[in-house]
Parts: structure tokens; C-alpha cells; sequence
């Protein structure tokens, strides 16, 4: 059994690790520091961490003051409230103005849990890509966090980090190599490609040897950066394995699944499904019985395959 | 007030004239745009750029500049005709504004225009990042000052008050913001609007150091702003009490010439009655 840990976890400690490399590092937190983790950094740093209270809008206006001025700061509320409430500072303060802000974002998706629906934010990827300039990035699991969060430091310009509550396992040896905009193949196989995001990715592994046990071999893709998307990996996929299933934990429309589906209709149009939340608001429940409920397993995407690859076969 | 002092002043009020001229001739070759906001804010904006701000216009990216964040970013004709007088770009770009391919857009927009420092036009974000930039100052242990310019209806904006429970928390005292306070916003007085009243009281009971000047006096911009620097541990706002379209008389307190700009004649006579008070 993998060692299983959070996202969140592995952004708290990297935050302090880049702390204490880079002085211009300053974190900003609206009252969930002890949740989102910047609590290790506020701890280490108190002078470069900005607590702002429950002002989502000025935790992103302030962190683009910081920018302008030549720090690098990171944001960080809850997914549903970062990319939600603060909207309109986030594109036309940060995106607009090309401003070095780092937006890490907690909490998204179902597998929030019991706080239900509300809390769930299920849009975000969306409302992120969309900006021009924003650069877009879903780590799998937490030793990609780690290299994601120090990529977005060194990186210029505005960046949406998208991260989860619980704890999952553990996929990526302390080896990966992570890249902003390169896909990361983790398998192969010819009859399909799964490409995923997010904790997504886990359950496309397991969903890989689910169906190798019955002699059906598939790709899987990694696609940590979904802005700027690894187009040259998506198009390779679709004309090398002629079918394409995204899994991601996100409304269908507008995420992972949208952006993979944007590129393959206008390169290599081949069978696609989407494995995703199917444009409806997330409940209340375990995260476990959620994740069940809307679909977003290794089951839910051998059926996604199995779907594709039988289009694939009618031609 | 010592001679000195006078000429001062008069210097300034001359060069805000200058600015008002620019505004209504910018205006009048675009088409569109706002000119009353504009115009209620030139004293303003004059005395920031020509007596009060630390500024070089041939190193717009200095670290030690002061920082000038126009808030209530439709006025960016005011800001534009300033940083041209300036020098931070050639005089005749100004008529290129809000044309297809100029650097000055229709609201500011810092990664096309020198000297500005961030975008705004989207209103009520800026006092949120001139606490950002001078919380940076703050940590850099840089003397640089911030200034904001809002509007009177710009503030009742919710993030404006996240902004100033911020700014009085972090003790930001070399943080100003100026409230141009001219009673108009579009759809009328801010009054009637949502009874937008008591500003100073509204910020002095979230922590802040307020003042109350008349916004076309220049020696009491002037003086508002050096109150300011001697003001510690706390963040200063300056309510300044000003007219919608002031300079020009057909445009003085009339909403509609919130964002109408004027026509060719109207122009012109706009332009003889600023000549005119040149005397
Ligand atoms: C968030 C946002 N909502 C609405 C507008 C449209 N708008 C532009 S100017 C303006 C009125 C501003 O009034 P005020 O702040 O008093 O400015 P001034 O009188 O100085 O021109 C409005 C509502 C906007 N630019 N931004
Ligand atoms: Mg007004």
C-alpha cells in the first residue's frame, strides 16, 4: 500500500523550503492558513507572511501590489474561493496586468467532502484557463506538488495552482521530473490513451491494470500543466492510439477534458469521453462515497475506455 | 504664506491647467471617454506629480520611486496627460488614445503605458494593491510612499473596505489614499445613489488618520499631503472635496459628462474658457 499525503501537505513544507532560499518569497493567507498550510511558512517567516482575514478579493488585490513591487506571493484560500470570489482580481489585476501572483488554491473538487456542495468548486480550471497568461497546474499527487510549487516560484507570471484536502497515495518516486507544460507518461499501451489530472491520475494507473488484466493496453498521460496544455503529447496520443478518455475531478465542461478535446478536434479528430463531473454542483458525503457517486474511479474510467475503444473499433 | 510658497502654488495651478487643456483636447479627438472624473482630479494628480512624488520619468521602473495607483481608472486621461507632460512618452501620443493599436488604452493598462504601475479600470481593486506595494516597502525596508487615487463612488466597492481594515491593520503609513469626492458617480449623487456620506468619519472608524481639504486648492493638497508624511502608524486618506468637471463650466456637477466626450465645438469652447483663465 503507497503512502498516502496531501497536496496541501507537500505545498505547506515546500513553501517553507523556498522561504528560506529566496527572501522576495511572501505568503498570503484570508483566515485558512491552518488548512491550506501556509501556517508552516507564517510560522518560519512572520514578517513575509500577510495574514488579510475573510477578504478573498483583497487577499488577491494585495498580492498583486506585492507583484508589482517585485515580490513573488503566494496566495492561498480555497480553491472555491480563490478562482470564485476573486474573479475579477484575478483577471483584471493579475492577469491583466501580467503580475507575478501565485494563486494556490486548496480544496477543490468532491473529495472536499461533508462541508458539501458550496465548497466543492468544480469550475475552477475552467474560469483559470480562459485568462490569457494564466498558467494552469494540477499536480497528481504530492511529490509533484513539491516540484509544481517550486516551478511556479521561478516562474514569471501569474500561475494557478490547484490542489485537494485529502490525503492520496503517493505515485511519483523523489526523482520525477517535473516541467511546466510537459505531459508526464507514466504508461503504455496502444489501444487507448487516458490522459488525467489531479488525483485523477491514481485512479487512471489502477484503471491501466484493470484493463491489462483483460488484455487491453492503454497510454496514460499525466497532464499536471493544463495551461499551456502539452498539445504536441495529446496529438501524439491520438494518432498513436486513436482514442482519447480525460479524467479529471472538475465539471466536464471547460477543464482538462475541454482543453484535450479542443486540440484533438483540430489535429486529429478521434473517439473521445470525458470522465468528470457531469455539470452538476457536488453534495455532501465522504470523500470516498463521493468520488464513487460522481464516477471519478479507476472503474469509471475502464467504462470511459472500454466506450472509446469500441467507437475506435466502428471507425 | 511666503512668496515662495505663492509661486509655488501658482506654478502648479498653472501646470494643472495645462493638464485640463490636455484632457479636453485628448478627449475631443478619441470621441469617447471620461472627462468629468478627470477633471475633478487635476489638482490632485498635479500636485503628486509635480511637487509631492519622488519620481524619475526616465527610469519608470526605479525601485525607489514613489508609486502613484489611479484607483478609479477611468480618469485615465488626467494620469495620461500627466505622464506625458512628464516625459514619460512623447506629447503626441495622447491623441492616439483609445485607438486601435496606441499604448494608452482606455483605462490604464502598466504593461503598455510607462509609468503606469498596475492596471486598473476595474473599479475598486486599487487601494488593495497599493497595500501590497507598500507592505513590500515595509519589508524591503524601502522608504518609498504609495498613493491611491478613488472615487467617491468607487468606495462603496465591499473590497474597498476589506482594503482599508488591511491598510490600518499593517499600520501603513506610507500609504495615502486620496478620495476625490466630487458627489457624482453615473447614475447620479452618491448621496441618493446609496448614501455614500461621512467618508472621513467611515475611515477613521477603521483605524485611519482622514483629512478633509477642498481638491482644488493647491496649497491645501499640498499641505494635506506633508500632514501626511509626519502621520505614523497609521494609513492617512485625504477626503478631498472637489467639482465633477471642474474648469470647464457646461461640465461642472452635470452627470452626464461622466463619460460623454465632448464634441468638436464643445471642445473648443472648452478649451477658450481654460485659455481664459490664464488670464
Ligand atoms: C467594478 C466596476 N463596476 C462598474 C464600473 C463602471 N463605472 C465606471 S466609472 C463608474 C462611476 C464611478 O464613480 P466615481 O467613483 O465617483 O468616479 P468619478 O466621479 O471620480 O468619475 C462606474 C460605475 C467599473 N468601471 N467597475
Ligand atoms: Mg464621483
Amino acid at each position: 500500500m503507497a503512502v498516502k499525503k496531501a497536496t496541501r501537505d507537500a505545498y505547506g513544507e515546500t513553501l517553507v523550503e523556498l522561504g528560506q532560499v529566496n527572501p522576495d518569497i511572501v505568503v498570503l493567507d484570508a483566515d485558512l492558513s491552518a488548512s491550506t498550510k501556509t501556517a508552516n511558512f507564517a510560522k518560519a517567516f512572520p514578517q513575509r507572511f500577510v495574514q488579510i482575514g475573510i477578504a478573498e478579493q483583497d487577499l488577491i488585490g494585495t498580492a498583486a501590489g506585492l507583484a508589482a513591487a517585485g515580490k513573488i506571493p503566494f496566495a492561498s484560500t480555497f480553491a472555491v474561493f480563490a478562482a470564485g470570489r476573486a474573479y475579477d482580481q484575478i483577471r483584471n489585476s493579475v492577469a491583466y496586468g501580467k503580475l507575478n501572483v501565485k494563486i494556490a488554491a486548496t480544496h477543490a473538487g468532491v473529495t472536499v467532502g461533508e462541508d458539501g456542495g458550496s465548497h466543492q468548486m468544480l469550475e475552477d480550471i475552467a474560469l483559470m484557463r480562459a485568462l490569457p497568461g494564466m498558467t494552469v497546474i494540477v499536480p497528481a499527487d504530492a511529490v509533484e506538488t513539491k516540484l509544481a510549487v517550486k516551478a511556479a516560484a521561478e516562474h514569471k507570471g501569474p500561475v494557478y495552482l490547484r490542489m485537494g484536502r485529502g490525503a492520496w497515495p503517493v505515485i511519483f518516486d523523489e526523482d520525477h521530473k517535473f516541467e511546466i507544460g510537459k505531459a508526464v507518461q507514466l504508461r503504455d499501451g496502444d489501444a487507448a490513451t487516458v490522459i488525467a489530472c489531479g488525483i485523477m491520475v491514481g485512479e487512471a494507473l489502477k484503471a491501466a491494470e484493470m484493463l491489462e488484466a483483460e488484455g487491453v493496453k492503454v497510454r496514460v498521460l499525466d497532464m499536471a500543466t493544463i495551461k499551456p496544455i502539452d498539445a504536441e503529447a495529446v496529438v501524439k496520443a491520438a494518432r498513436e492510439t486513436g482514442a482519447i478518455v480525460t479524467a479529471e475531478e472538475h465539471n466536464i465542461i471547460g477543464g482538462l477534458g475541454g482543453a484535450v478535446a479542443e486540440i484533438v478536434v483540430e489535429n486529429c479528430p478521434v473517439p473521445m469521453e470525458r470522465v468528470g463531473v457531469k455539470d452538476v454542483f457536488g453534495q455532501s458525503g465522504k470523500p470516498d462515497e463521493l468520488q464513487k457517486f460522481y464516477g471519478l474511479t479507476a472503474e469509471g474510467i475502464v467504462g470511459a475506455v472500454k466506450r472509446v475503444v469500441e467507437r475506435k473499433a466502428k471507425g | 504664506m511666503a512668496s515662495a510658497d505663492e509661486q509655488v502654488v501658482k506654478a502648479l495651478a498653472k501646470q494643472a491647467r495645462v493638464l485640463r487643456r490636455r484632457v479636453i483636447e485628448m478627449l475631443g479627438e478619441a470621441g469617447s471617454g471620461h472627462p468629468g472624473g478627470s477633471l475633478s482630479a487635476a489638482d490632485i494628480i498635479t500636485v503628486l506629480y509635480w511637487h509631492e512624488m519622488k519620481i524619475d520619468p526616465k527610469r519608470p521602473d526605479w525601485p525607489e520611486r514613489d508609486r502613484f495607483v489611479l484607483s478609479k481608472g477611468h480618469a485615465a486621461p488626467i494620469l495620461y496627460a500627466a505622464l506625458a507632460e512628464k516625459g514619460y512618452f512623447p506629447l503626441e501620443d495622447l491623441m492616439t488614445l483609445r485607438k486601435l493599436g496606441s499604448h494608452l488604452q482606455g483605462h490604464p493598462d502598466s504593461n503598455k503605458t510607462p509609468g503606469v504601475e498596475v492596471p486598473t479600470g476595474s473599479l475598486g481593486q486599487g487601494l488593495s494593491i497599493a497595500n501590497g506595494m507598500a507592505l513590500a516597502a515595509k519589508m524591503d525596508g524601502r522608504s518609498y510612499r504609495v498613493y491611491a487615487l478613488l472615487g467617491d463612488g468607487e468606495i462603496e466597492e465591499g473590497m474597498i473596505w476589506e482594503a482599508a481594515m488591511t491598510a490600518a491593520h499593517y499600520k501603513l503609513d506610507n500609504l495615502v489614499a486620496i478620495i476625490d469626492n466630487n458627489n457624482l458617480q453615473i447614475d447620479g449623487d452618491v448621496r441618493e445613489v446609496i448614501g455614500v456620506n461621512h467618508i472621513a468619519d467611515r475611515f477613521r472608524s477603521f483605524g485611519w488618520y482622514a483629512v478633509e481639504i477642498d481638491g482644488h486648492d493647491i496649497g491645501q493638497i499640498i499641505a494635506a499631503l506633508r500632514l501626511a508624511r509626519g502621520i505614523k502608524e497609521k494609513p492617512t486618506v485625504i477626503v478631498a472635496h472637489t467639482v465633477k468637471g471642474k474648469g470647464v463650466s457646461f461640465m461642472e456637477n452635470q452627470v452626464g459628462w461622466h463619460g460623454t466626450a465632448p464634441s468638436k465645438e464643445q471642445a473648443e469652447a472648452a478649451l477658450l474658457e481654460l485659455a481664459a483663465g490664464e488670464e
